[in-house]
C-alpha cells in the first residue's frame, strides 16, 4: 500500500498564544473532579540553562481512576470526571520560562502487557526555535516502586530516568516540579511516541 | 474489565521533517536536544490525545476576515484555503480542530511581541481562526493573504507570507504545527524555516492556486490538503492476521 508523506512540523514560532490562547487553559480541575489537587511547575531551559519564554507545553492526562477521555478508552465501568477533559496548554512566562498547571494526579493506566503503568502525565513541549514537537512524561517521586516496575519507564537508560521525575516541592495542594531542559547537562529524556 | 483499544501508529517519520538542529535557523542552536530520543511501547498513553475531546468543545471560526467582533471587515485580500485532512493511510481525518493563527494584509502580528515592524495593525483582523474537519476530512477557512515580514535571523531577513495550522489528530503523537505558504512566493528560497524541511517534503507545505475555490466577485482560492501519521492497522485486522 502507498503511503502518503506527512506534512512536516514547523515551528510554532513567538506569537502562538494569537491561535493556540491558552488562557485559564492551565487549570483542568473544577470543584466536581475526584481526585488529589496538584500543581505542576516548571521551567523550560535551553542549552545554555536560559529559560525559554516562548514555549507551549500541552498536557494530556488520565483521570483519576486511570482513564483518559477518548474514544478508544472504551473502559466503561471506569467513572469519567464531568468537566474534566485531561488537557491543558501553559505558555512560559517571557522572562522566566516559567510554567504551570493545576489538575490532578492521574490514576495508574495500563500497559499492553495487562500491567499498571505508574502514574504519569503526557507533555508535549514546542517553541520558538524548535522545528518539531518534544514528548515527555512527568513520573512522580512518591510512587517509586509503581516507577521501578514501569514498562516505559524501564525502556529509559538508568542513569537518565531521574530527569522524568518531578520534584516534589510544597504540600496542600501538593506542588511538583518539572523542569525541561532542552539540551546539554541534565537533558530531560524526551520520548519517540 | 472492558480492553481498552490500543491502536498502534507507525512511528514518526522523521526523514520527512526538518532536523531539531538547523543552524540557519539560529535560534534552533540551543533548543535542540543532542540526546538520543528514547523510543517507547505505544500504550494508551500515546494511542489516545486530546484531540477527540478537544474538538468536541471547540467552536467554529472559520471566516477571520470578519471574527474581530467589530463589525468590520479586515483589509487585505480576501482568499479562500481550503483542502483535506488526511492520515498517512488516505484516510480522511474526521471532525478534528484546526487552529489557525496569522500576520495581517501588512505582516503584522496582533502581538504584544511585534513591535519592532512599522506597519500598521488592522483593529478589524485578529488573526486566528478555528475550523473542525467535516466527514471527509475536509475544512475551509475564508481570511486574507498573510504579508511578509522581516525578522532578526538575519541581515534582511523576510519570512515569506504564511498561516500557522494546528492539528491534534486522533493521538498523543498525531499532533502537527506546521505553516502553509503560497505557491511562487519569491521569498521560498531564501527562508530558512520553509527550507529546514528536507527537500523532497517541503513543497508539501505550499498551497497551489486553484481557479475552482476561486469565488467570482469574491475571492481567489488556494488548496492545501495536510497528511498527518495515521495507525498502521485497526486492531481488528490485526486480530485476523
Amino acid at each position: 500500500m502507498v503511503r502518503l508523506g506527512e506534512t512536516p512540523s514547523q515551528t510554532v514560532g513567538p506569537f502562538f498564544s494569537i491561535g493556540l490562547s491558552g488562557e485559564g487553559e492551565n487549570v483542568l480541575v473544577s470543584d466536581v473532579v475526584a481526585g488529589d489537587r496538584i500543581r505542576l511547575v516548571g521551567r523550560v531551559l535551553d542549552g545554555e540553562g536560559q529559560p525559554v519564554g516562548d514555549a507551549l507545553i500541552e498536557l494530556w492526562q488520565a483521570n483519576s481512576l486511570g482513564r483518559y477521555r477518548h474514544p478508544d478508552d472504551t473502559r466503561d465501568e471506569i467513572v469519567l470526571d464531568e468537566g474534566f477533559t485531561g488537557f491543558g496548554r501553559a505558555a512560559t512566562e517571557f522572562e522566566t520560562g516559567e510554567y504551570w498547571f493545576e489538575t490532578i494526579k492521574p490514576g495508574r493506566v495500563p500497559d499492553p502487557e495487562g500491567e499498571l503503568q505508574a502514574p504519569h502525565l503526557n507533555l508535549i513541549v514546542q517553541a520558538r526555535g524548535m522545528l518539531n514537537p518534544l514528548f515527555t512524561r512527568v513520573y512522580f517521586p512518591d510512587e517509586e516502586e509503581a516507577n521501578r516496575s514501569d514498562l516505559v519507564m524501564a525502556m529509559v537508560p538508568k542513569d537518565r530516568r531521574d530527569t522524568l521525575v518531578a520534584v516534589r516541592e510544597g504540600d496542600e495542594p501538593a506542588v511538583y516540579r518539572f523542569d525541561i531542559r532542552l539540551q546539554g547537562e541534565g537533558e530531560t529524556v524526551f520520548l519517540d511516541v | 474489565m472492558t480492553e481498552p483499544i490500543v491502536r498502534h501508529y507507525g512511528h514518526k517519520a522523521y526523514t520527512d521533517h526538518p532536523p531539531f538542529s538547523y543552524p540557519d535557523y539560529r535560534s534552533t542552536v540551543l533548543r535542540a536536544p543532542v540526546k538520543d530520543m528514547v523510543s517507547i511501547v505505544q500504550t494508551l498513553s500515546e494511542s489516545t490525545g486530546p484531540g477527540p475531546v478537544w474538538s468536541q468543545i471547540a467552536e467554529e471560526d472559520a471566516d477571520l476576515t470578519t471574527n474581530a467582533g467589530t463589525g468590520g471587515t479586515a483589509i487585505g485580500q480576501r482568499i479562500i484555503v481550503t483542502g483535506k485532512v488526511l492520515d498517512e493511510n488516505g484516510d480522511p481525518v474526521p471532525h478534528t480542530l484546526m487552529e489557525i493563527w496569522q500576520a495581517n494584509a501588512s505582516g503584522r502580528y496582533a502581538h504584544w511581541r511585534d513591535e519592532d515592524h512599522p506597519a500598521p495593525l488592522d483593529p478589524n483582523f485578529l488573526g486566528a481562526g478555528q475550523c473542525i474537519t467535516g466527514e471527509g476530512g475536509e475544512y475551509r477557512f475564508t481570511t486574507i493573504v498573510p504579508g511578509p515580514y522581516p525578522w532578526p535571523n538575519h541581515p534582511n531577513a523576510w519570512r515569506p507570507s504564511h498561516i500557522h495550522f494546528s492539528l491534534m489528530g486522533p493521538a498523543l503523537g498525531t499532533r502537527l504545527v506546521t505553516q502553509m505558504y503560497f505557491e511562487g512566493d519569491p521569498l521560498l528560497p531564501l527562508d530558512p524555516i520553509y527550507n529546514s524541511a528536507p527537500p523532497h517534503s517541503r513543497e508539501r507545505m505550499v498551497a497551489a492556486y486553484d481557479h475552482e475555490v476561486t469565488e467570482e466577485n469574491w475571492a481567489t482560492g488556494y488548496r492545501w490538503d495536510i497528511v498527518i501519521r495515521g495507525p498502521l492497522a485497526t486492531p481488528i485486522d490485526e486480530d485476523h492476521d
